[in-house]
């Protein structure tokens, strides 16, 4: 059973050949069985999964239909799950129990979904190994040597060792499609303000969106179905109708134009995965796409605006951790500030406090022109960038990252060489574009992503292009060795 | 221009945070490691350039001025550290 996907559990629930408590009984038996190998889950949700299939069942029995009635899903552990423990990865919040759904949560809830639990991640999604959890580190199911990505690293490892179908991630500056590359999965991550942010943790309100990890494209367009849409509790939600995205699926790649930015093909990219995307762009070309050179020339300073932007906006957010309301306190404080500071400097990790101390001293008085509007400019150019690229092409085509999954704790001991590894994921979060990362083959046995850019709102587009790719390759379907 | 280990203690205080002295030096290299690579903007004409702050350029929505939300005061502060009598606790401020 846990070799199926979403679309063929949704056939088999349909057709009754197994019930939601009979699946979820089986998946939360390969949970525990798999799960220690890899860490991937934080919190196991067996009793409100088993309620929820109980429910699903009872709800399809009196004539209910619904692709996801029924089906499993695991929600990154920044998703607020009312009772359940909510922790962002990180000591801070071990002790935190949501009082309230996140709008995702509640959606796919409603829809019938059955949560299997709240998956690992690097702490308040600032990494991209899953290294920085307090947790500890999850492992690629690839090469239990070698990370599975990050932030949302979690999501990834349980999809590829087959625990389930499909799990919802964040991408902040590539926390979905970085890790979906590294394990061989299908990751998207929506047009800012598609999928509501309410209740979900913040890292950087201007970049953070949530969106699906899954094995194939037609999984995704299931889950960001349930996910997508307007709400009203989240102050950048925009109101935009969403489209059958299951129907768009086969549309004709006849006359697509495909733009290749030649920035992305430049020093720092492996070699073999050049020759794996150009051998993804050879496939699409079969199938009617019209593939041209295009330049993004601001493209290299994506990372340093990042670096400014996102910790500026993550030194605000996480200022309410302050040890009175709710999360860690420490132990017999002398007086208010000693509680302030104690709590969080014992309460987050080293890499949340380099960011927060990066974003205070870039907004501190005297700095603010010279990084935060700086960045700001920056960010301009690199959406400008791609206005004028969309003009051209009707698709943005590259490597999702410049390497393979490298091993546990290479990069640990230097921050700026894992933030390095981020640099084709960066600007479609700087420009609140939609981009989507699928299997294009394997480096040593490691998994490789190419990365498609889409124009706002055009994740339909995305998607179609994927599900057309993925039924002429095979990469999405291979599992790695032993799950 | 780098940061010194007694930028580093202010910015520690700004944010609030308590290092402990032995993990300054360690600190202290790694903001700075950080700080390089951001200062390759410094490089980027972006004379004349207006700031973005949102992807989409949509501004802030605005709502009816009613009340939606119920009172949820014990749900919130089940979860709290230290509180009584519908109060958060915290060290005594004024001496």
């Amino acid at each position: 059973m846990h070799e199926l996907t979403l679309a063929e559990i949704a056939r088999g629930l349909a057709d009754k050949s197994f019930s939601s408590e009979e699946l979820t009984g089986a998946l939360l038996a390969r949970v525990k069985q798999i799960d220690p190998q890899i860490n991937s889950f934080i919190s196991v949700t067996e009793a409100l999964a088993l309620g929820q299939a109980r429910a699903a069942d009872a709800r399809r029995a009196a004539g209910e239909t619904g692709a996801l009635l029924g089906a499993p899903i695991a929600h990154k552990d920044l998703f607020c799950t009312l009772g359940v423990r909510t922790s962002c990865g990180s000591k801070m919040l071990d002790n935190f129990k949501a009082p309230y759904d996140a709008t995702v949560v509640a959606k796919l809830a409603e829809a019938g979904m059955v949560t299997l639990g709240k998956t690992n991640m690097d702490e308040f999604a600032m990494g991209s190994a899953n290294e920085s959890s307090h947790y500890g580190a999850v492992k690629n199911p690839w090469n239990l040597e070698h990370v599975p990505g990050g932030s949302s690293g979690g999501s990834a490892a349980a999809v590829a060792a087959r625990l389930l179908p499909a799990t919802t991630g964040t991408d902040t500056g590539g926390s979905i499609r970085q890790p979906a590359a590294l394990t061989n999965l299908t990751g998207l991550k929506p047009t800012y303000g598609r999928v509501s942010r309410w209740g979900m943790i913040a890292y950087a309100s201007s970049l953070d969106q949530g969106g699906p990890l899954a094995r194939t494209a037609e999984d995704c367009a299931l889950l960001l179905q349930g996910m997508a849409g307007f709400d009203a509790k989240d102050s950048t939600s925009i109101d935009e109708p969403v489209p059958d995205y299951s129907a768009g699926l086969n549309g004709s790649l006849q006359g697509l134009r495909i733009g290749l930015p030649k920035e992305y093909f430049g020093a720092g990219l492996d070699p073999r995965i050049a020759e794996l995307v150009q051998a993804s762009v050879k496939e699409l070309e079969k199938l009617g796409a019209v593939v041209k050179e295009i330049s993004l020339p601001n493209m290299q300073h994506a990372i340093p605006a990042y670096y400014v932007i996102a910790p500026a906006e993550a030194s605000s957010n996480l200022s309410r951790f302050d040890g009175v309301r709710f999360g860690y306190r420490c132990e017999e404080p002398k007086d208010l500030t000693d509680l302030y500071k104690r709590s969080r400097g014992e309460g987050f990790g080293a890499e949340v406090q380099r960011r927060i101390m990066v974003g205070t001293y870039a907004l501190s008085a005297g700095y603010y022109d010279a990084y935060y509007v700086k960045a700001q400019q920056i960010r301009r150019l690199i959406k400008n960038d791609f206005m004028a690229a969309f003009n051209d092409v009707d698709l943005i085509l590259g490597p999702t990252t410049p390497n393979p999954a490298w091993k546990l704790g290479a990069k640990s001991s230097d921050p700026v060489a894992a933030y390095l590894e981020d640099v084709y994921t960066i600007t479609a979060n700087l420009a609140g574009l939609p981009g989507l990362s699928m299997p294009a083959g394997f480096v040593d046995g490691l998994p490789v992503g190419v990365q498609l850019l889409a124009p706002y709102f055009q994740e339909g587009r995305l998607l179609n292009v994927a599900h057309r790719y993925q039924q002429v390759t095979d990469w999405h379907t291979r599992a790695p060795n032993g799950f | 221009m780098a940061l010194e280990r007694s930028d580093v203690e202010k910015i520690a205080h700004l944010a609030r945070l308590g290092l402990n002295d032995g993990e300054l030096p360690r600190i202290t290299d790694a903001l700075n490691s950080i700080l390089g690579l951001v200062d390759q903007m410094q490089a980027v004409d972006t004379d004349g350039i207006e700031p973005l702050a949102h992807p989409l350029e949509a501004s802030q929505r605005l709502r009816p001025d009613q009340v939606t939300e119920s009172n949820q005061r014990e749900a919130y502060q089940a979860i709290a550290p230290s509180t009584e009598s519908g109060l958060y606790l915290v060290p005594k401020v004024i001496e």
